[in-house]
């Protein structure tokens, strides 16, 4: 490696560093945002416990049943959608943020482009893993009894981690994608169903043939499915190989759109 | 700098091959109509987007092929602000420092100074949000100057800010000039471009349509006259013939002279109408502003919707 090189990406990485600094400053001025993104997780928490949980528990055929059972299947679903909440949440930011003059200046200066865009990804996830401890405590709260041990804890977080990194970037790309801030929280929708129609809130043997094909092989069933291993300890299998493998294809794809979109000439709106 | 500049969006022409050069350590101003081109040239300019023809270079260097080099000669404040609303004065400054790698301590004095200098000291904690528009202006100028650029680009300066504080705008430009920095400034304002500018380029329609110094552009305004107007025809008769030749118009008994405003002439006329013992009811004054200058370049005013100021 040159030195011309060893220059640029460190360039590179120091003002990623300072991108990602601002966006957090940018969050802590408000916060209100990080919350919302957490109250519909949560509401949705509220919902499918308290008012089908005692019948969707049942369902499940497990020892106990009812409303304590369908807690414990729940929560990791309700851990996704608030991943894909945040991520709406993103794709509306950078598109507002590209509104903005600022991002002009950033165009005009000798910078690593992409650390604008880096500087959304790391401030979202970190947003996305303060809403999932929010739900998670929530979660806590009703009645959720997770059997995982501290190695797990760290599995589960590092995966969510991971999980967010790579629907993030798609996010990203999303909302330079958008011609208009309104429009930029239509993309990332598909991304909020996603999570219905996987194992998320009923076991996909639960459901028609064809929607049981596609919900297996979606990237949330393998998602849920290998947090929910970590967390209650039931089985992963080949959920977790599948789960990295979505984030590494998710991840580049979006990365590689969003990198694409952020260098053509910027359009007046 | 640049030469055969050209742009377009879909099917509109916004350049049609301009060419410009600015001498280092001048200033030069783009003066023009909304719509004329203005923005896009510095937008080409600054490698904020591609021209589709033409080559550019600016510090030496081609925009095209080496846009980096190009970005860390130059400071840019556009039109709209470039600021960011949710950090404070303080902290947008930092950043600036921190993306042009000037190290902690450095870019912390470097702000500091930059706030003492633009009389930002007492708002440096709040957010720009807060800002008024001349404060804003005065801070997005104060982060293009971070790096110590050698070539700022400012994209109408002044619009929209009030008479004081474009004043106190025109002083920080001429302390950058001072300095050895070369400028390219945008404006709708003949004024403006008069009192900063070394040279100036008439854009409209995205043709130059005239260059040179400011005193060279109003030669070619025959603008500049005072209307009077009197109190009945008859004076208006005598008046006409004291001055011979000149423009009348007997519905509203006014005669139209050339003249330069200046005080001394408009004595010289007042002691002629004494000498020929004639009133006049009312005395105008007018200066060539951008008006008569398009007028006179284009043969066109429909275009020109500017205030003068």
């Amino acid at each position: 490696m040159t030195t011309l090189t060893m220059t640029t990406l460190s360039y590179a990485l120091t003002d990623s560093a300072t991108m990602v600094r601002r966006n957090l400053r940018r969050m802590m001025r408000y916060p209100s945002m990080t919350l919302q993104l957490a109250g519909m997780p949560v509401v949705f928490l509220l919902l499918f416990v308290y008012v089908f949980g005692g019948t969707l528990g049942n369902g499940l055929g497990g020892p106990s049943g009812g409303r304590e059972a369908y807690v414990n299947y729940v929560t990791p679903g309700i851990i996704l959608m608030t991943v894909t909440t945040a991520v709406q949440g993103t794709a509306i930011s950078v598109a507002m943020d590209m509104t903005e003059g600022i991002i002009a200046r950033f165009r005009t200066m000798a910078i690593a482009r992409v650390s604008v865009l880096t500087g959304h990804v790391v401030g979202s996830v970190v947003q996305t893993m303060l809403g999932i401890g929010i739900v998670t405590g929530v979660a806590l709260l009703v009645g959720f009894q997770p059997t995982a041990t501290p190695v797990e804890w760290v599995a589960v977080t590092g995966l969510l981690v991971m999980i967010s990194f790579a629907l993030i970037w798609l996010s990203v790309a999303f909302g330079l994608v958008a011609k208009t801030v309104e429009s930029s929280s239509n993309l990332p929708m598909p991304l909020v169903f996603l999570p219905f129609l996987s194992s998320g809130f009923v076991p996909t043997d639960s459901m028609p043939a064809w929607l049981r094909a596609f919900a297996e092989h979606q990237p949330f069933t393998p998602f849920i499915e290998t947090v929910r291993g970590l967390l209650m300890g039931t089985a992963i299998g080949s959920s977790a190989v599948i789960a990295l493998a979505w984030c590494a294809g998710i991840a580049l794809a979006g990365y590689l759109w969003a990198r694409k979109l952020f260098n053509r000439d910027p359009v007046p709106r | 700098m640049a030469v055969g500049l050209r742009k377009s969006f879909g099917d509109k022409v916004v350049l049609d091959g301009i060419d410009l050069h600015v001498p280092g350590g001048t200033v030069f101003a783009l003066l023009g109509p909304n719509g004329a081109g203005k923005t896009t040239t510095v937008q080409i300019l600054s490698t904020l987007i591609h021209a589709d023809g033409g080559e550019v270079h600016v510090a030496g260097h081609d925009v095209a092929g080496e846009p980096d080099s190009v970005r860390a000669a130059i400071g840019v404040t556009g039109q709209f602000s470039a600021v960011d609303n949710l950090l404070t004065g303080e902290e947008n400054l930092v950043l600036m420092a921190d993306l042009r790698h000037l190290g902690r301590a450095e870019g912390r004095r470097r702000a500091a100074e930059l706030l003492d200098r633009f009389d930002l000291v007492d708002a440096a904690r709040k957010t720009a949000v807060t800002y008024s528009g001349g404060m804003r202006r005065r801070l997005d100028l104060a982060m293009s100057l971070v790096g110590d650029p050698r070539i700022i680009f400012l994209d109408e300066p002044t619009a929209g800010l009030d008479p004081r504080s474009r004043r106190t705008m025109w002083q920080i430009i001429r302390d950058l000039v001072a300095d050895g920095v070369t400028i390219f400034l945008t404006t709708q304002y003949l004024e403006e471009a008069d009192q900063l500018a070394d040279r100036i380029a008439v854009l409209d329609q995205g043709k130059l349509v005239a260059e040179g110094s400011a005193d060279e552009l109003k030669r070619l305004v025959p603008g500049g006259h005072v209307r009077l107007r009197f109190a009945s025809a008859h004076d208006l008769d005598a008046a006409a013939r004291v001055f011979g030749e000149v423009s009348r118009d007997d519905d509203a008994l006014t005669l139209q002279l050339p003249s330069d405003g200046g005080v001394r002439s408009l004595r010289a006329l007042l002691d002629r109408l004494d000498d020929a013992e004639i009133e006049a009811e009312e005395l105008s004054v007018h200066t060539p502003d951008l008006d008569d200058v398009f007028l006179a370049l284009t043969g066109r005013t429909d275009t020109m919707k500017v205030t003068v100021r």
